[in-house]
């Protein structure tokens, strides 16, 4: 089960890489209404991405990001069948990764 | 899933048998030590130390004035400074103000986009370094809780 998604667009020399994690991004501070018990936290910190094994955004990040976390970015340059890696990593030490190219 | 940060800490509890709350105080705080509980202020100057932060109208935020939900406001950071190298997003009246670090390559443009919480109506704060220096940027957000937009 991939928690990933990317979506990229060439347009005009440039690249737009979008994507999509699924992720809680619990702060800590919320109840859960069914046993009354607080939710722990888990929250993605580390969030890297990559185009062509080079690194071209690395991101910290806190448990302020929404749920379901969305970023975008713009590269220069890219050509269909490039790779773009993105590489999360929580406080929890889960992680997941997802290749993908350039359509 | 299973990680080398894992293991380490499976192997430093079971010595230690400082048991779970030893692996989450050291998960809580870990290697994002900038994420502190404290005001904008402190979390400015935790960050940045004593670096003197510069206004700059070359940074553009497009973000709602009124924020219907707290829990999923979309933001889109644009600089127009020369070599961007970082970007950072607080929030004013968070626990914690610090929302992201965004660290960017020459490879990308200094544009990003990303959906942050925010726990009621305050500023955004937006910090560009570039060149080594600082400037900010910042901007008030109503947040409306019932969603009418009032």
């Amino acid at each position: 089960m991939k928690s990933i998604k990317i979506r990229t667009k060439l347009m005009d020399g440039k690249t737009q890489v979008r994507m999509l994690i699924s992720h809680p991004m619990e702060h800590g501070r919320r109840k859960d209404k069914a046993t009354g018990k607080m939710i722990s936290m888990k929250y993605i910190q580390k969030l890297t991405v990559k185009y062509n094994d080079v690194i071209v955004v690395s991101t910290q990040l806190g448990a302020g990001v929404s749920k379901d976390p969305y970023f975008s970015f713009m590269l220069k340059g890219g050509a269909t069948g490039d790779r773009i890696q993105v590489t999360w990593k929580d406080n929890l030490g889960n992680m997941d990764s997802l290749v993908q190219e350039i359509k | 899933m299973t990680t080398d940060r894992r293991v380490f800490l499976k192997k430093a509890v079971a010595i230690t048998g400082g048991g779970l709350l030893f692996s989450q105080a050291l998960d809580a705080k870990g290697l994002s030590s900038l994420f502190i509980k404290s005001s904008l202020y402190e979390s400015v100057r935790h960050t940045f130390k004593n670096y003197r932060i510069h206004q700059s109208d070359k940074i553009d935020l497009k973000i709602p004035t009124i924020a219907e939900n707290g829990a999923v406001v979309p933001l889109t950071v644009t600089s127009f400074l020369d070599n961007t190298e970082q970007i950072y997003i607080f929030v004013e009246k968070n626990p914690i103000p610090l929302v992201a670090i965004f660290d960017l390559s020459p490879m990308v443009e200094s544009l990003v986009s990303a959906r942050i919480k925010m726990a009621k109506t305050s500023d955004v704060v937006i910090i560009v370094k570039a060149q080594s220096r600082l400037y900010q940027l910042q901007r008030e957000v109503k947040v409306t809780i019932g969603g009418c937009g009032g």
